[in-house]
Order: C-alpha cells, then structure tokens, then sequence
C-alpha cells in the first residue's frame, strides 16, 4: 500500500563547523504519520525545514518522488507547512488567509504546438471560494470567515493556519510543534483533530513535537532523534516496548536502566541475580543495559521476591502510587496500586517480557536512576532546557 | 500602588494643559476673533485670496513626499535585507546630518544651485550646455535652478527623506520572518511574497513616513525662503508674516495656519481610509 | 544574477548617501576656501576660521544653540520618563487619551507649534505686564522701606527653553513607552516582595530596565532641539538667537562663510562622539564575548 514518498540521505547541516544534523538517513512513506520526537536543539526542526526547502543540506540529498529537490525553492515544493506561531497573515482574515495559496497564478506546462510551454493559470473566484469553504469545514471553523485572525483564540488560529496550509492540497503536510502553544485540554483535543484530518485528507503528516506522549498518540512512525543524530525509528509500540539505547528508553515514558551482563540467551545478570528474559542474540557475558517499566513491576512479600528493597518515598498519582524502592544504593521508580508506607521492606517480582536489554551506548550510565527523582526533574538537570520549544534557532 | 505610580505622571498632564492645549486653544481664539477680540469669520472668508498659495504649498509637497517615498521605500526594504553591521552603520549615517541644523544643510544647496553655481560648473565642464547649444543654436551658460520650484521642492526632499526611511525601515525590520517563509510555503514567489505581505505589512510605516514628510513640507517658510528666493510665496511664509512679518495679523495668521493642519488633517483621514480601503479588497 | 542585484542595491545606497553628504562636504571643504565665495576655489586659508571665533554674534548664538539643547534634553528627558512610567502604570483608556495629546506636538506642523505658543506667551506676557507696570507695593519693615516692583517678561532664552521642553517630551515618551510595556508587570511587584521601598523598586527595577529606552529618547531629544529653528524663530523674541536664526538672519543679506566654519567644526565634533561610542562599544561587546568563553 505505502510507497516512498520523501528521501533524506546522509543529510548533514552544519553551521560554521557546528554540526546540526549529522549524516540522517530517513524514508518517509505516502500517507504515513511520522513525528519527529526528540529534545530542545536535537535538529528535528532543521529536517523539518530542509524538507520544507527553507534550508538546504550542507551535504547529502533530498529527494521527492524520487527526484532531488536540494534546490527547489519552498515556493515550488508540493509540501506545505503549519508553522510553530501559526504565522498567519495579520493583515488579512480567516477567508483571505485560507485562499492566499490559491490566488498565486501557478505557472503549468501545456502542449503548444508540439512544444511544452508554460503559462500562468489562475483559479476561477468560484473554486476558491467552494475550496476555501471546504477546507473550513474540516477544520470547524464554518461561519468564521470574515473574523480578523487576531480576535481568534489560540486554538481557532491553529485550525486556520491547518487549513491554509492545506487548501493547496499539499502531498506532504509539514507541522512544526503545531500543538505547542495551547493548554493541555486542547492540546487533547486537536490531537484527535489532527489525526482525524490526515485520514480524510489521506496524505502525509511529519510532526515535529517534544511531546513523547502526543508523539506515541499520533504517530504510524516515530523518530526519536538526539544531538544531530536519529536514535531510533519505529512505531510507537516499537519505540516504546524495544527502546534502542538508553536515551530512547529515558525520554520515552518512564524507565528504571541498569548495568547488567548478558549470561546466556534468555538470562540476564542484575545485582548479581540472574533474571529470566526473551532477549537473544547477545555476546556470552556481555555488560548491557536492562530497562525495566515502572508499570511491569510487581510488589510481593519480601521473602518471595526476585528483589528486596526498602521504600523511601510514596506520591499519590491517582491511577496508582508512584513508589521508589531502594535496591542496593540504586533507586527504581515502581507504579503499582498497592500501597507500600514509606520505610516498609518490600519483594519485587518482574516476568520476562517485563525486562529488556540493551547494547551499551553512548548514554549508557546517564539515565535512569530515580535517586533524587521528582517531576521537573529532567528540566531542572538541564540548563540549556527551554520551555517554549525553541529550539534549532539556527536561522541561515 | 499602581495608581500611586500613575501620580508620577500628573506634573506632565498639567504641562500639557499649560503648554499643548492651551496654546492651540489660543490659535482657535484668535482664528475666530477681530483684533479687538470680536467674535467674527471674516478671517476665514476673506481666504480666497490666498487659494494659490495653497494650492502651490500643497502641490510641492506632494510632490516632495512621492520622491521621498519613491526613493525612501526601496532604500528601506535594501537596507531591511542587509546584515546588522551594514544596517547600523546605514542607520547612523541618515541619521548623522540631522546634528548639522537643516537650515545649514539647505543653506549649502543654496551654493551648489546658484546661477555661478558648482552645479552649474560641472555641466559646464563636461560641455553640456556646448553640445545644447550646438544642438539648438542656444546661447545657455547655466541652468536656471535657484529661485525656482525645483529647488524648494529638492530642498525639502534632502531635509526630510530621513523622516521617510526611518519608520518605513523599522516596519520592514521588525515583519515576522515566519510570514514570509509562510507565504513562500504556499506557492509565491518573491515578487508576490513582496506584493501581497510585505508591502501591506509595511504600510503603517509609509503612512507615518509619507505624514512626517508632507507637514514639515507643507508648512515650511525657511526652505522657500532660501532656495525659492521668497518668489514663490508658501503658506509658511503667509503664516509667518502675519505673525513677525510686515502684515502683522495674528488673527488671520492663526485661521491659516488653522485651515491648513484641518486640511492635512482630512488628507490623512482619508488615507488611513483608503489604506484599510485596500486592505479590504483584497480581503473581498 | 543575485548578485547583480546585491551590487545594483548598494550602488543605490551610495548615491542616496551621496545626495545626503554632498552638501555638507561642499561646505567643509569651503570653509578652508581663501576667497569668500562657496562656488570657486580661491585656494587654502583658515581665514573664515579666525573671523569665526571673533564673530560674537555666531559664538554668542552657537552658545545659545548649546545651553538651549542640552537643558532641554536634560529637563526632557527626566520628566518625559517620570511622565513615561506614571502614563504606563494608568489604566489603557485614560493612558491613550493622554498619549494621543502627547502626540500632538510631534505630528503638528512645527510652525503650528511655534505660533500657538507664541501665541500663549504673548498673551500671558500681556497680562502680567500691565499687572506689574499698575502694581507695585511699598513695605516698611522696622523703619525701612522697601520698593516692590515686578519685572515685565518678554519673549527670551525662557520662553525658547519651555518650546524645546514641550517639543521633546513626547520623544522621550515615545521611546521610554515601549520598553516599559515590554517590562514583566510583577518585576516591581517582587522587588517590592523582597522589601524594596516604593522609590527603591522604582530606581533599582525599573530605571535599569528602561535605560536604552531613555539613552535613545535623549538623543533623539537632543537631536530635534539641535535641528529645530521654526519653533525657536517663534519663542525667541529679538533678545536670543540661535544658530539657525542666526543663518535666517543672514540669508537676507548675504551668507558668511563663517557658516562654513561654524557647521564643519559641529560636524567634526558629532563625528568624534560618534566614533568614540562605537570604539566604546565595540570595546564592551568584544569584553562581553571574551567573558562567554
């Protein structure tokens, strides 16, 4: 069903020696819903805006449709884009703003006596306006034709700017943070709207987002991408249960890693126990890092665990505890329903399918350790952290 | 304690009072008043006279404010495009004559268009007015450029085209990059990214440049006087003759000047109309 | 074929900076001109500088220029950004209602401006005059007698003064305004949290944020007063000339090229503050990028 639609080879963009993007390989198939997911200032903007033909590679290709468009000006791509601020036109309305792509005379190739010649066509006043009015409907915003975009709300904006972008009746949808600037209710919401969207529109949606929830949400296809570099690609079932190394597994959802070694296929060596898995394939005695889910934890009594460990702090969640358990000086974070006071020793059982290893990675050792865990925590660890989503700010 | 803050600004309200709003007062007094402080009209009826001064001082002014922007508009977007070294140093350097009195500036025209003049020079160096005058069996030896409309009109052109880059220039800096990229994501190229958002965008800016050029050149006196050789009478000149001229007439003095800033004031009302005007057909 | 464009561009820009500086390099390069014509070269003297600085009455009306300017920047621009950050803390319809009178003296005509407070000052004069010239008491304080007399006003150095205040508070508004509505509300507030007086949070929070915006507003400020003759050729009387009155005067008779002098030298010294703020400010950002390594 699915074909290749966009290639990125071996892309790599670098400013004045500071490399953004190192050396992405990426496909992108007809009517798929990729996200690019990945922190502040790890290049997922600069993919999306050299698929957008703002910016052009350093090195490597850009292909669509098999054919390389490096060069071909943003003006000329059969892509469009749903900017991070929405970018709406101030001076014009909701109407004017969703035809301006259709009052641009389009230049198209016809047979002249033999000879392809190009001339400047333009759309009748009546098929923009039945486009216009059909590209509101799907977006909900019917009977807000004439409203000034500034006297929207934020989420009214969004939709326009969805609607704009896609009355050209792209072939690749581009959303750069697109859900951003609302409040989490809405940001709900449009999630729902968004996909339902590009299902009837049936074409290709690329999402940047540092969401990993609405990333998990939407996507047929997640990249997971860090420093330049893509860490992993999947579905978000992938993504989630195969994590790749231990950033993917850090940023995606909760996760306990620790140090293990590989003992044989199927056993693998924490806090010098052996623990039955499914993993296979690995070196005899190779160290490797073990993900552990706070959800794939079951607390027992303390003498029939697999593990023994201490309590040291319990947050009601409402769902179920938050519950971190000491293990030999390494905390875990464990999500379970049963509530464990503070300072009572527990036992710990975990069924293969509830641990997963991994080769040892540049982030091996970084990631985690839930000893001084609290809910900011990665944003307060992090200076460069920046709340807006602004990041990539490389402007060319 | 916000409203405490507000107080600060109270001294200022009342020199406003003192010294914006009572002296306009003063001027419509004194528009509507004989010299013995009657209540009469004739002030304004008996301006017919002076229709060709207005129309004089407003046909050169707009003609001075079309060149400003035709000039102006082009630098600003050049100079919106530069890097902010170049757009710095651009800036200064408008801004820099400004410090030597315009009066001084317009005083140095008054020599490079004299009859003698080094304008006049230069032609005749390159052989201008030989090749004319073999051409057309003339007998020129200068051009004829001082006392004449053109020169008022460059003279005011020279003194205010900074009074037009300025604000156009920092409109066009301050447009959202994100517009334009928007604008080019769906399909224009940059002649109609130019046409259809950037110049829209930008119209405030013209529309407080195209003002900040038309009422200093409306009004002026000391440019006429210099470089127009007080032979084409301006309404600056009318005004300032009522007030410390010869025919000292503050009252009809003050109707004038009156007549004209309602007369300036209707022409942009209906600009900014029109400039909205246009706004909406697009938008239609 | 962009870079013919980049290259039609920049010769556009210089020949628009020619158009700005050719009159004032004519008159530098006059100003050394032996004989006293500013059209023929009549080789190298520093003639019309001497006659410059015997010449009282340009001195004396440079000097007015100066003492005028400054004064009024100084006096401007304090009460413009008091006047700023009370216009800023009042609620936005009464705020616009005064902004829009603010306005007023910056989108006026100049000559409007010049004759309606001549116009003020003439009137007032005219009262207080005949009140002093009827009014004069006599007081006998333990035995001696003391004369009372008040002095009649007239158009002057004050009332030329109180022109340039009123014309340049609005600039100083107009760019202190801006930076007060891009200040978090709360920063006073916090100050004020952490203890501050209500003048301390006013000189500690929100002067420090201001500052660009008054730097600029007193430049500007002191820009318009330098360039400004209309309202001054109004407000001054007969007693007090400027610079440009000065020139205005002459332009009647016959121009000095003791002008020449006069200009070049305020055009040298313009230029030595410029260069010595950019030397500066290079100097500090070069500072500042060696201090981020």
């Amino acid at each position: 069903m699915s074909k290749e639609l966009i290639r990125l080879s071996d892309c790599v963009m670098s400013y004045d020696g500071d490399v953004v993007l190192d050396h992405i390989n990426l496909y992108i198939n007809d009517r798929e819903f990729l996200t690019l997911l990945g922190p502040s200032g790890c290049g997922k903007t600069t993919t999306l805006r050299i698929i957008g033909g703002f910016l052009s590679p350093t090195a490597g290709d850009v292909f669509f449709d098999g054919v390389r468009i490096n060069d071909v000006p943003p003006h000329k791509r059969a892509v469009n884009t749903v900017f991070q601020k929405y970018a709406l036109f101030p001076h014009l309305n909701v109407y004017e703003n969703v035809a301006f792509g259709l009052r641009i005379p389009r230049a198209e190739t016809v047979e002249r006596d033999g000879k392809a010649a190009s001339r400047k066509v333009k759309l009748s006043k009546q098929e923009i306006h039945n486009r216009v009015m059909e590209m509101l409907e799907v977006v909900n915003l019917k009977g807000f034709e004439r409203r000034s975009v500034s006297a929207l709300s934020g989420g009214q904006q969004q939709r326009v700017a969805i609607a704009r972008a896609l009355v050209n009746r792209p072939k690749v949808l581009l959303l750069d943070e697109p859900l951003g600037a609302l409040d989490m209710r809405l940001r709900k919401d449009m999630q729902g709207e968004l996909k339902r969207i590009q299902r009837e529109m049936g074409i290709t949606f690329i999402y940047v987002t540092h969401d990993q929830e609405e990333a998990l949400a939407m996507s047929d296809t997640v990249v997971v991408m860090d420093q330049g570099k893509i860490q992993q690609i999947g579905t978000p079932e992938d993504i989630y249960n195969e994590p790749k190394n231990a950033f993917v597994a850090d940023f995606i959802g909760e996760s306990n890693i620790l140090d293990g070694v590989m003992r044989a296929d199927g056993v693998v060596e924490i806090f010098n126990r052996r623990f039955p898995c499914l993993d296979k394939g690995f070196a005899p005695d190779e160290p490797v890092d073990v993900v552990i889910r706070p959800e794939d934890v079951d607390i027992v009594d303390p003498g029939s665990g697999q593990l023994r460990g201490t309590v040291t702090a319990v947050t009601f969640k409402g769902v179920h505890y938050d519950t971190i358990v000491d293990f030999y000086g390494f905390k875990w974070l464990i999500q379970t329903t049963d509530f464990c006071p503070a300072g009572s020793d527990i036992g710990i059982q975990i069924d293969p399918d509830g641990i997963h290893v991994m080769r040892k990675s540049q982030y091996s050792g970084l990631f985690g350790d839930y000893s001084s865990y609290s809910e900011e925590y990665e944003e307060i660890g992090d200076a460069d952290y920046v709340p807006d989503g602004e990041e990539d700010g490389h402007e060319a | 304690m916000k409203h405490k803050r507000s107080l600060l600004a109270l001294p200022y309200v009342g020199w406003m009072a003192l010294f914006v709003v009572a002296p306009i007062v003063m001027v419509v007094v004194y528009a509507f008043t004989t010299a013995g402080f009657e209540p009469t009209a004739s002030n304004f009826t008996g301006m017919g006279t002076y229709v060709s001064i207005f129309a004089r001082s407003f046909q050169l002014a707009l003609i001075a404010t079309v060149i400003c922007l035709l000039i102006g508009y082009p630098i600003s977007y050049v100079m919106a495009k530069e890097g902010p070294g170049f757009q710095r140093v651009a800036t200064v350097l408008i801004m820099l004559p400004m410090w030597v009195n315009f009066l001084l500036r317009t005083y140095s025209w008054m020599a490079i268009l004299e009859n003698n003049g080094l304008l006049n020079q230069l032609f005749d160096a390159i052989g201008l007015f030989d090749l004319i005058n073999g051409l057309f069996g003339t007998d020129l030896t200068y051009f004829r450029m001082i006392r004449t409309q053109g020169a008022v009109v460059l003279g005011m052109v020279y003194n205010y085209l900074p009074f037009m880059i300025l604000p156009i220039y920092s409109v066009i800096l301050k447009l959202d990059r994100s517009l334009l990229e928007a604008a080019q994501d769906l399909g224009a190229n940059s002649a109609y990214v130019f046409r259809r958002v950037i110049f829209p965008l930008s119209l405030p800016g013209v529309l407080s440049g195209v003002t900040m050029v038309f009422v200093p050149s409306v009004s002026t006196f000391a440019i006429s006087r210099l470089l127009g050789g007080g032979t084409h009478m301006m309404l600056g000149d009318l005004i300032e003759q009522q007030f410390l001229g010869g025919a000292y007439n503050p009252h009809l003095g003050s109707a004038i000047a009156l007549v004209m800033m309602l007369i300036v004031i209707v022409c942009m009302w209906v600009m900014n109309r029109f400039g909205q005007g246009e706004e909406q057909a697009v938008v239609l | 074929m962009k870079k013919q464009r980049r290259v039609g561009s920049r010769l556009f820009m210089a020949l628009v900076f020619l158009f700005l500086y050719a009159p004032i390099l004519l008159m530098v390069v006059f100003s050394f001109n032996a004989g006293n014509s500013n059209a023929v070269w009549q080789g190298f003297s520093l003639r019309w500088y001497e006659a410059l600085f015997q010449d009282r009455s340009i001195m004396g009306s440079v000097y007015t220029t100066l003492l005028v300017s400054l004064l009024a920047t100084l006096v401007a621009t304090v009460a413009g950004t008091f006047a700023a950050v009370g216009l800023y803390s009042m609620r936005r319809r009464r705020r616009n209602a005064l902004l829009a009178v603010n306005n007023i003296p910056m989108t006026n005509a100049d000559i409007v401006t010049g004759v309606s407070l001549c116009l003020l000052f003439v009137a007032v004069f005219g009262f207080w005059n005949q009140f002093a010239a009827n009014y004069r008491f006599t007081l006998n304080l333990f035995g001696t007698v003391y004369r009372i007399t008040f002095p009649q006003l007239s158009l002057g150095f004050g009332t030329m003064l109180i022109a340039h205040i009123t014309f340049n508070i609005p600039y100083v508004i107009l760019s202190v305004g801006p930076k007060l509505r891009q200040m978090d509300g709360n920063l006073v507030d916090a100050a004020r949290d952490l203890g501050c007086t209500w003048m301390g949070a006013f000189f500690k929070v929100i002067l420090p944020e201001i500052k660009p915006g008054i730097i600029s507003g007193a430049l500007i400020a002191f820009t318009m007063s330098v360039d400004d003759f209309v309202i001054s050729y109004f407000t001054a009387g007969t007693s007090v000339s400027t610079l440009a009155m000065e020139i205005y005067g002459m332009a009647r008779r016959r121009i000095s090229p003791e002008i020449n002098a006069i200009s070049t030298l305020l055009f040298v010294v313009v230029l030595a503050l410029l260069a010595f703020h950019n030397i500066r400010e290079s100097r500090a950002q070069r500072a500042a990028a060696r201090r981020t390594y």
